[in-house]
């Protein structure tokens, strides 16, 4: 009696999963640990993102990595062979990323990340021809801090970075793109995420008298540089990166940050973009939602990365339906090509042109150069 | 290098070694009376920085809650101890520091209007509720394990420590907070330019090292501290307990560390995890001081605040290396120099 009770079950599960041929996104965030400011956000927003896809329901599988590599590689594993998903979403960080590429190669699933470094999808090779992703890369944001120097007459320039990977990628890209453009980098200093003083740098950096100095860090460790090089009375240009574009950046730093330049998504202003950019309406509709959910000013840009592997998902998908059903392997391999040949879509943080070459697709309609003004961001033209 | 920058390194070491200093002597204190290394010192400096911070932004600080939790704890060890001896009486004074007065202070900060208040009753208020963890942290961890090696010390001291920082990110989030500065206002000394916040570190570190030394020369209790840490067995034979030295230890401990946070925390950005590498810097000057001389400490201290400040400026890459580098001579120039033999093992 019990095994036909059983059996019966076990056969109407069967077929409950056939009829049910839904689209299983797999999501990874770093929802907690260091790196929860920007994973929370992307958690947030993947519960705004559409239940139905061209007709087919979606479940978002979410798993939170903790900011740990190895958490991140066990969660992909457990997505790929017990909830068999079609398509990965995440994870937060770049080092997290870089794990997780083997894996969802080796199960011949599309990858879009939700991390910044250019490595993440070049060179693309075997494996990484399933990776994608959505933030821009470093070198985009510093050709624009670059341009907008030389064109504001700014000649010799200081770099105050993070004693990290992050601090020395950024401190990479800005020194062969300035090397090309004639801009002179003076002093080159380092500090860390955890310093409580960084007086010798700030002093360096002054005796080097530079026209402008960009400090690259991300989030609120960045605001004592640019506090301490105002106390000591640095009167020349100051830059940041985009890895500060958040209110608690503006909140810890204050009236010190008035003035400040640094290269953004466009969703960061999205308001003030011209009605003629095409952006614009994409970036508006993620703030609507998001704030309508998590109250207003509650948007950041790092959530908008989320809502953008969204927007990857809603182009592709409907061309890879025509070709497979959800769940096959045919299906993975035809989003695969259908993620690689979404053109001119328009997500929060810039309009997509994929391509075999480029799995970022990303132009310069996908940065703007934005001040600190007044305690918030201002677009700048 | 010329001598303007010489001089505004050196300001920056020094007030920076002010604080290393206060954490070092209270770093010594702790090991001498009670034998913990006590690892969490730098965790009361953000405690005490964040739970300011949390008031000006008018919340009530979440580390109240852990005070009243530690408190509880502490009452029902205390109280069950208090009942096995016979000694019912001894049950509202338990009551009433261990659970009452926690409370109490979660009502008043509910109450009040916190965010309006004057700075000076704000700090007070932080201090209020970050210093009292010291000693309920003291017997609910270190009191029952008191006699055990320095070893089982340490490994609890960084399980403390751990558990502290997780429950840091708990109540105050990843975020960095900064609070007001104390004056905001600037002196023009020749080249240098210093500023109010700045001499309110020195001159607070100076202050409280004096009274310290006034506390521990002049009082009974603080003779007693003295008199445990030169001979705990002895001490206890005289009447003074272990359990009350290491408790006022614990205060003196998480006074100094929340004082250090609320004095640094308009210089700089405070995260939750920020106190363990100031602690860091507090204990490779202790060690300078073989965690036995409080002067010798107090001057290692500055003068890893000034390495810290110079190498920042010649190899800023390299300064962490630089400073707990500095371990390694000392360390060596002591196992050379010393010849007695240590007491335990």
């Amino acid at each position: 009696m019990k095994l036909k009770h059983t059996l019966l079950a076990a056969i109407g599960l069967a077929f409950a999963a056939a009829a049910h041929a839904d689209l299983n996104v797999g999501v990874v965030v770093s929802a907690t640990g260091p790196a929860a400011s920007l994973g929370i956000p992307e958690k947030n927003t993947i519960a705004l993102m559409p239940a139905t896809i061209g007709g087919e329901k979606v479940n978002y599988i979410v798993l939170d990595d903790a900011s740990d590599t190895t958490t991140a590689v066990k969660n992909i594993r457990k997505l790929l062979s017990e909830d068999k998903v079609d398509v990965v979403v995440g994870s937060t960080i770049t080092p997290n990323s870089l794990a997780m590429i083997d894996v969802t190669a080796e199960a011949a699933t599309p990858m879009i990340s939700m991390a910044a470094s250019a490595r993440i999808v070049e060179p693309i090779d075997d494996k990484k021809r399933w990776v994608f992703k959505t933030p821009q890369n470093d070198a985009q944001m510093s050709t624009a801090i670059i341009e907008h120097m030389t064109s504001n007459g700014v000649k010799t320039v200081a770099f105050i970075g993070f004693a990290d990977a992050y601090g020395e990628g950024w401190y990479e890209q800005f020194k062969s793109v300035a090397e090309a453009r004639k801009l002179q980098i003076v002093a080159n200093e380092r500090f860390n995420r955890t310093d409580t003083s960084v007086t010798g740098q700030v002093l360096k950096v002054m005796a080097a008298k530079p026209d402008a100095v960009l400090i690259a860090g991300s989030g609120t460790p960045s605001a004592l540089p640019q506090k301490t090089l105002k106390e000591r009375g640095y009167a020349g240009k100051y830059y940041q990166t985009h890895g500060v574009a958040n209110n608690d950046f503006l909140r810890v730093c204050g009236k010190d940050c008035e003035g400040t330049f640094l290269p953004a998504g466009p969703v960061l202003v999205a308001a003030q973009l011209p009605d003629s950019n095409p952006v614009k309406k994409a970036a508006l509709e993620y703030i609507n939602k998001y704030e309508a959910a998590h109250g207003k000013g509650s948007v950041s840009t790092f959530g908008a990365h989320a809502w953008d592997a969204g927007v990857l998902l809603q182009a592709a998908v409907p061309v890879a339906l025509k070709k497979a059903k959800p769940g096959t392997k045919e299906f993975r391999a035809a989003l695969r090509d259908a993620l690689e040949g979404v053109k001119e879509t328009a997500g929060a943080h810039g309009i997509f042109n994929m391509s075999a070459t480029d799995h970022l697709g990303f132009d310069q309609r996908a940065r703007v150069m934005v001040q600190i003004q007044n305690g918030g961001w201002k677009l700048v033209q | 290098m010329d001598f303007q920058i010489a001089l505004l390194l050196g300001q920056d070491g020094i007030t920076n070694g002010a604080i290393y200093a206060l954490l070092a002597l209270a770093l010594v204190l702790v090991f001498a009376v009670t034998r913990v290394i006590f690892i969490p010192q730098g965790e009361f400096v953000a405690y005490g920085a964040l739970t300011l911070a949390m008031l000006q932004a008018g919340a009530v600080p979440a580390t109240v809650w852990l005070l009243a939790g530690l408190g509880a704890v502490a009452a029902v060890l205390d109280g069950r101890g208090a009942l096995q001896s016979g000694n019912a009486k001894k049950l509202p004074g338990i009551v009433g520091w261990n659970l009452a007065y926690p409370l109490a202070l979660a009502g008043v900060l509910m109450a009040l209007p916190v965010k309006e208040l004057p700075l000076a009753v704000q700090v007070l208020l932080a201090l209020a509720v970050v210093v009292p963890m010291g000693p309920y942290l003291y017997r609910v961890v270190y009191q029952p394990i008191a006699a055990a090696p320095v070893l089982i010390l340490l490994i609890v001291s960084v399980a403390v420590h751990v558990g502290m920082v997780g429950l840091g990110l708990l109540f105050f989030g990843a975020e960095g907070q900064r609070t007001p500065a104390f004056s905001d206002a600037r002196f023009e000394v020749g080249p240098l330019l210093v500023s109010g916040q700045t001499i309110w570190v020195i001159v607070a570190s100076i202050a409280l090292i004096a009274a310290l030394y006034q506390f521990f020369e002049r009082t009974l209790y603080g003779k007693a501290l003295r008199a445990t840490a030169i001979n705990r067995v002895g001490a206890q034979l005289m009447g003074i307990s272990p359990a009350l030295a290491g408790k006022l230890t614990f205060v003196l401990a998480a006074f100094i560390g929340a004082l250090s946070g609320v004095l640094i925390a308009p210089i700089t950005t405070i995260y939750y995890d920020t106190g363990f590498l100031i602690g860091l810097k507090g204990f490779v000057a202790a060690i300078i001081g073989g965690l036995g001389s409080y002067p010798i400490a107090a001057i290692g201290a500055v003068l890893v605040g000034l390495l810290e400040a110079f190498s920042s400026f010649w190899a800023s890459a390299y300064k962490e290396v630089i400073v707990f580098t500095l371990i390694i001579p000392v360390l060596l120039w002591r196992s050379l120099t010393s010849h007695h033999l240590e007491e335990e093992e």
